[in-house]
C-alpha cells in the first residue's frame, strides 16, 4: 500500500459462521478507495459468509469490524440472482428506488427527483424502455442491470456483488465487466466470482477464501517468479486466453 | 330492498362490511404478494382456540380470538424466522391446535352450547356496536400504516435481506404488519367465519392481479372489489334470506370467473 492510506472498512481477525460452526477463521481484510477485490474460493468455503459479515447481515463470533464514521450509503449490494420472488408485483423503477432505503429510512418520502435519478440510471444502462415493466418479465441480464442500478443509486462508497454473472448468458459478462471498470473510478468494488477458473480482468486484487482468507495484490507476480512457480493445479488454456497466476498461500493450500 | 336499510341490524352489517371490505382488500394484497395465504389460514384457525376459551371462561369472544390470533401470528413469525422450525409445519400445528382447543372448550362449557355454525361461517347480521367501533379503529390504523409506510413495507416485502443491508427497521415493519394481519382476521371472523375469512384475503386480490401487475394498483383494485363484492353479497343474502358469508364468497367467485373470462376474450 502506498503511504498506508486509511481503509474505508476493515475486518480484523474475524471468526464467523452459523450455529457455532465456524465457517471463517481469523479473517483480516481492508477495503480501500478504488479497490477492486475479487473473492474466489470453493463452494462452502465462506465467500457468501464473508459478504454477509461485511454487510452487517451476520454478526461475527469474534473479531472487529471498523466502519467509517458515517455508515449511511456505505454499501451498494447486488445479491445473487436467483433469490427473489419473480412474480412479486413490483416494476423496474420501484426496484431501483428501493436502493434509497438507507437514505430515506422509514419516514422520509421519495421525491420526483429521486424518480428522475432512477430513470437516468436506467437509461444509462440500456433499460430506459423498461421503466414500468414488472421485474419478473425481464431476462436474467436485464434484471442484473436493474439490480445494478438499485445498488448504485445511493452513490455508495463500496459496491458489493455476489456472483453477478451466474445464471446469465455469457454475452452479459462481456457487457457487464466494462461497466464495473467505469464504476470503479468512483467507488470500491468487492465481487464474489462463481468459479475458480475465471475472473474478470479488471479485478485489481484477489482474495482466496477457504475458511481462511489469503489476499493477493495484483502486481505481485513477475515473469521471473512465474518461472519457478510451483502450481498445485494445472489449467489448460488455449492460445491467447488471458490469465493470471497467484502466489502460493503462506500457511495452507486453497 | 331498500326497506332493509331502515333496520338497525342491517345498517350495522352494512357499515361493518364496508370497513372490513377495505381493510381486508389492502391487507390481503400484502398477504398475496408475499405468499402468506397459508399463514393467514393458520392464524384464522388458531383464533378459534381463543373463541372457545373465552366462551368457557365467560370473556368477550373477540378478546380471546384476538389474543390467540396475535400469539399465533407472532409465534409463526419468530419461530420460523430463525430457521430451526419449518414454517409450513408450524402453521399446521397452530392451525389444528387452535381448532382442537376451541372445540374442547366449547364442549366443556356448561349450559347452552353456542352455535358452532356461526363461528365457522360467520353471521354478519348479529354484529354489535362494539365490533363496529373496533373495525373502524382498525380501518383507520390500516389506512394510516399503508399510506405512511407504503414504500418501506413494499420494499421489505420484496427483498428482506437487501433491506437489512440498508439499516432499515425491518423487524419493526414486519411485526407491525403481522399484528395488523392478525387483527384484521379477528374482525373479519364475524363477517365471514373461520372457514371463509381466507376468501376475503385472496379472491379480490386474485381478481385485481388478473388486471394489474403493480402493487399500488392492486391495493386500490382489491379494496374496491372486496367492498363492492361483499356489499352486493350482503344485499342478495338478506333479500333471499340465505347465509351472508357464503353468498359473499360466491359473489367474489363469480366476479373472478367474469374477470378471467374478460381477460381471455380481450386477448
Amino acid at each position: 500500500m502506498n503511504n498506508s492510506p486509511k481503509p474505508i472498512l476493515e475486518l480484523k481477525n474475524i471468526d464467523a459462521g452459523y450455529d457455532r460452526q465456524t465457517v471463517l477463521h481469523g479473517v483480516n481484510l481492508a477495503i480501500y478507495d478504488h479497490d477492486f477485490i475479487g473473492i474466489i474460493g470453493p463452494n462452502g468455503g465462506g465467500k457468501t459468509t464473508l459478504l454477509k459479515v461485511i454487510l452487517g447481515l451476520l454478526k461475527p463470533f469474534s473479531g472487529e469490524i471498523i466502519y467509517p464514521a458515517c455508515r449511511q450509503n456505505l454499501f451498494g449490494y447486488l445479491p445473487q440472482n436467483s433469490r427473489f420472488d419473480q412474480r412479486f408485483p413490483i416494476d423496474v423503477t420501484e426496484v431501483v428506488l428501493s436502493g434509497l432505503m438507507s437514505e430515506k429510512g422509514l419516514y422520509r418520502s421519495y421525491t420526483r427527483s429521486d424518480k428522475q435519478k432512477a430513470w437516468e440510471l436506467l437509461e444509462k444502462y440500456g433499460m430506459g424502455a423498461y421503466k414500468k415493466t414488472p421485474i419478473g418479465d425481464l431476462s436474467g441480464g436485464q434484471m442484473q442491470r436493474v439490480f445494478l442500478c438499485r445498488a448504485i443509486i445511493s452513490s455508495p462508497r463500496i459496491l458489493i456483488l455476489d456472483e453477478p454473472t451466474t445464471y446469465v448468458d455469457s454475452n452479459f459478462e462481456k457487457e457487464f465487466y466494462p461497466i464495473l471498470e467505469e464504476l470503479n473510478k468512483t467507488l470500491s468494488i468487492v465481487m464474489v466470482s462463481h468459479d475458480l477458473g475465471t475472473i474478470c480482468s479488471y479485478v485489481k486484487s484477489i482474495a482466496c477464501v477457504n475458511r481462511e482468507l489469503h489476499y493477493h495484490h495484483s502486481n505481485l507476480i513477475t515473469p521471473e517468479q512465474l518461472q519457478s512457480y510451483h502450481c498445485p493445479i494445472e489449467l489448460i488454456t488455449h492460445g491467447r486466453v488471458p490469465h493470471r497466476v497467484l502466489k502460493d498461500h503462506e500457511s495452507s493450500h486453497l | 330492498m331498500l326497506d332493509l336499510l331502515r333496520y338497525d341490524f342491517f345498517q350495522n352489517a352494512l357499515i361493518s362490511t364496508l370497513l372490513i371490505g377495505v381493510s381486508c382488500g389492502l391487507v390481503g394484497t400484502y398477504i398475496v404478494a408475499k405468499r402468506m395465504v397459508f399463514i393467514s389460514g393458520g392464524i384464522t384457525h388458531a383464533s378459534f382456540g381463543g373463541l372457545g376459551l373465552s366462551y368457557f371462561l365467560g370473556f368477550s369472544p373477540i378478546l380471546g380470538a384476538t389474543v390467540f390470533a396475535v400469539l399465533s401470528a407472532l409465534g409463526i413469525f419468530f419461530l420460523s424466522d430463525n430457521k430451526k422450525l419449518r414454517e409450513d409445519s408450524l402453521i399446521g400445528i397452530f392451525w389444528s391446535a387452535g381448532m382442537a382447543i376451541g372445540i374442547l372448550f366449547i364442549y366443556l362449557t356448561p349450559g347452552y352450547a353456542p352455535n358452532l355454525m356461526s363461528y365457522l361461517f360467520g353471521n354478519i347480521l348479529t354484529v354489535t356496536r362494539e365490533q363496529i367501533v373496533l373495525s373502524a379503529i382498525l380501518f383507520v390504523l390500516i389506512i394510516v400504516f399503508f399510506v405512511r409506510f407504503y414504500r418501506p413495507l413494499f420494499y421489505i416485502a420484496f427483498d428482506k435481506e437487501y433491506s437489512r443491508t440498508h439499516n432499515v427497521h425491518v423487524n419493526m415493519i414486519d411485526i407491525t404488519i403481522t399484528l395488523i394481519i392478525a387483527l384484521c382476521i379477528v374482525l373479519c371472523l364475524k363477517l365471514a367465519g373461520i372457514i371463509l375469512v381466507i376468501s376475503y384475503l385472496t379472491i379480490p386480490q386474485a381478481i385485481a392481479g388478473l388486471f394489474y401487475k403493480n402493487f399500488k394498483q392492486q391495493l386500490i383494485a382489491s379494496a374496491l372489489i372486496s367492498t363492492s363484492g361483499s356489499t352486493i353479497g350482503l344485499f342478495i343474502s338478506a333479500f333471499l334470506n340465505i347465509p351472508t358469508g357464503a353468498t359473499i364468497v360466491i359473489c367474489f367467485l363469480l366476479i373472478f370467473i367474469l374477470g378471467w373470462g374478460l381477460k381471455k376474450v380481450a386477448r
